[in-house]
């Protein structure tokens, strides 16, 4: 599915916190987890992550160490900090409140695509 | 050529192609080659093979003109220099023109604001001369201008102008109205402290009156170890001056010394504050690569040094003699040891990985934490031969001040090195600390006095 730039954009803070509430991940693999939590529905460019992931570091909601990849590599890896993990909390309501505003509209609109003109 | 030299060949083509773009870093590059690398191990897992895996992960990355602007955007502050450094466009030179002009005009009226008292009799030098007068309010004639400088350049809000005059107008009544004992020690621990205090204040111009924010504070930080080296080079060039001045007017024989004595040293010192300010802000990009220069210069050979004062106390055991000048000079070796740290901090870039300088300063802020240690349990083991005389206690507390300043930077440097921790929490921590040193330069000039009762 197509979904619009905007909505792309707007989730991707909240899905980054998220993922790293499982524990330190760096960029491809955080890509990859969202790929799993959407179904494949969400896709990033992926290059689009890193300026994302360096903003919330900047933000001091996360933070960057670096380490080695299992070849070797040198690789950073990102963790949530203590404000990041209150900054996703008080985002985690904002999303359920528009979730629960959108519930509250959906049954007006049933599948009005599928009613004939 | 085998398959794995060719993908190599590939990603060597890319990494140089990104490299064109300013805005992307090394670091970032390195970054993402790591996630071009994972990308494309895992689609050849998948089954395709080494030309298609690595065109997939490149097409997947995204087209590089977006990431480099999404990057751009990210480090604006970068970009916004790279627009600055190139003239040319019609609004920054005139903006250029606007401050030329108004540093220039401020440097005069510093200048002609330290020469007006003499108009009331209260004169600098000669036979007349009431140094007390100059000793108390020099700082208070100069740095006004400056602080009008940044809250001109940074349209400070009227509420902001007012909350900036606060300071200096406090500071004007406290050391000419309490009753300070003509040179006494608490005259001269507040006439010292004193700048500190105002420099703090000319921090908030500086910062636009946005003065919580880490970052602008990490800039006000560059701002004054650059002014600080103009100032140096002014003075310096100022030096060559009058001695021609002295030189030239000795072959036809008169006597330089009113002209230089009156006018030209203290004129020259009170408009270089204006005019080096000037300086660092539109000359940003010629003293960046020189301050971190400075800095790289110096570690190693203050390292070394600390490191053979070390040595030798261990090899003679000669402890250290405390006397108050000790004290004093033991803090002078830790202010420079953290500007040699600040100033690798505010210039480094933060999300370079650790290197060897790294460890290297540590080295030197351990080797700074043990010497003055001991000097500190060289005093304390004999603090009863000393009391607590104002001297004594100021420069107690700026050692106890700085000593907790570098002690948690050098555990956060440890942890920064051990991949334990990130380098902004250091950054953090000496920004979040700023502000101790104002409140301990006003508490000297305005507590001390009434405690030491004025002697």
């Amino acid at each position: 599915m197509d979904i619009n730039k905007d909505l792309v954009a707007a989730s991707a803070t909240p899905l980054v916190l998220a993922i790293l509430t499982e524990g330190q991940s760096y960029g491809y693999a955080i890509i990859k987890r969202v790929g799993e939590v959407s179904g494949g529905e969400l896709s990033w460019t992926d290059g689009m992550v890193y300026p994302l992931l360096h903003r919330l570091e900047r933000k001091g909601l996360i933070e960057a160490v670096w380490g080695q990849s299992e070849t070797g590599r040198r690789r950073k890896y990102y963790r949530l900090t203590q404000a990041g993990a209150e900054d996703l909390a008080r985002q985690q309501r904002q999303w359920q409140t528009v979730d629960q505003a959108l519930r509250g509209v959906w049954h007006m609109v049933a599948h009005p695509a599928m009613q004939p003109v | 050529m085998t398959n794995e030299g060719l993908l190599e060949e590939r990603i060597g083509e890319w990494r140089q192609y990104f490299r064109r773009r300013q805005a992307v870093r090394p670091v970032d590059i390195e970054e993402l080659e790591d996630h071009l690398r994972s990308q494309v191990d895992a689609l050849r897992e998948a089954g395709l093979n080494e030309d298609e895996a690595f065109l997939v992960a490149v097409k997947r990355l995204g087209d590089l003109d977006s990431v480099s602007r999404e990057f751009a955007h990210e480090y604006s502050e970068r970009l916004w220099k790279q627009l600055v450094v190139s003239p040319g466009a019609g609004a920054a030179s005139l903006t250029a023109h606007r401050d030329t002009v108004l540093a220039i005009g401020l440097a005069i009226a510093a200048a002609v604001a330290l020469k007006i008292p003499e108009l009331f009799g209260l004169h600098m030098s000669g036979p007349d001369a009431d140094a007390s007068f100059y000793v108390r309010n020099t700082s208070l004639l100069v740095l006004p201008f400056l602080a009008a400088f940044f809250a001109l350049k940074r349209s400070l809000q009227p509420g902001g102008w007012f909350r900036l005059a606060l300071p200096f107008i406090a500071a004007g009544l406290i050391v000419n109205l309490l009753p300070f004992k003509p040179d006494g020690h608490t005259l001269v621990l507040a006439v010292i402290h004193l700048p500190i205090a105002l420099w703090l204040a000319i921090g908030f111009a500086y910062t636009g009156g946005r003065w919580r924010s880490h970052e602008h504070r990490m800039n006000f930080v560059r701002f004054s170890g650059e002014w600080f080296i103009y100032y140096t080079l002014i003075a310096l060039g100022g030096g060559i001056l009058v001695a021609f001045t002295f030189f030239i007017f000795e072959a036809i024989g008169l006597d330089a010394e009113p002209l230089v004595g009156r006018w030209i040293v203290p004129c020259g010192a009170a408009g270089a504050v204006l005019i080096g300010a000037w300086l660092v802000e539109s000359k940003q990009s010629v003293i960046e690569s020189m301050a971190p220069v400075l800095t790289l210069l110096f570690t190693p050979l203050f390292t070394i040094l600390l490191l053979t004062f070390v040595a030798t106390m261990i090899w003679t055991g000669n402890a250290i003699d405390v006397g108050r000048e000790v004290l004093i000079g033991f803090d002078l070796l830790l202010v420079v040891v953290l500007g040699l740290l600040l100033y690798a901090i505010s210039a480094r870039d933060s999300q370079a990985p650790p290197g060897k300088f790294d460890r290297l300063r540590l080295l030197l802020v351990l080797c700074a934490l043990l010497v003055d240690v001991l000097a500190l349990w060289a005093m304390v083991a004999r603090t009863s031969e000393f009391g607590f005389s104002p001297n004594k206690t100021a420069a107690l507390g700026l050692n106890l001040l700085l000593l907790v300043n570098l002690g948690w930077s050098a555990v956060l440097y440890a942890r920064f090195l051990a991949n334990r921790s990130s380098f902004t929490l250091l950054e953090r921590w000496q920004t979040t600390y700023l502000p101790a040193y104002a409140v301990w330069a006003w508490i000297v000039v305005v507590i001390f006095p009434a405690v030491f009762k004025y002697q």
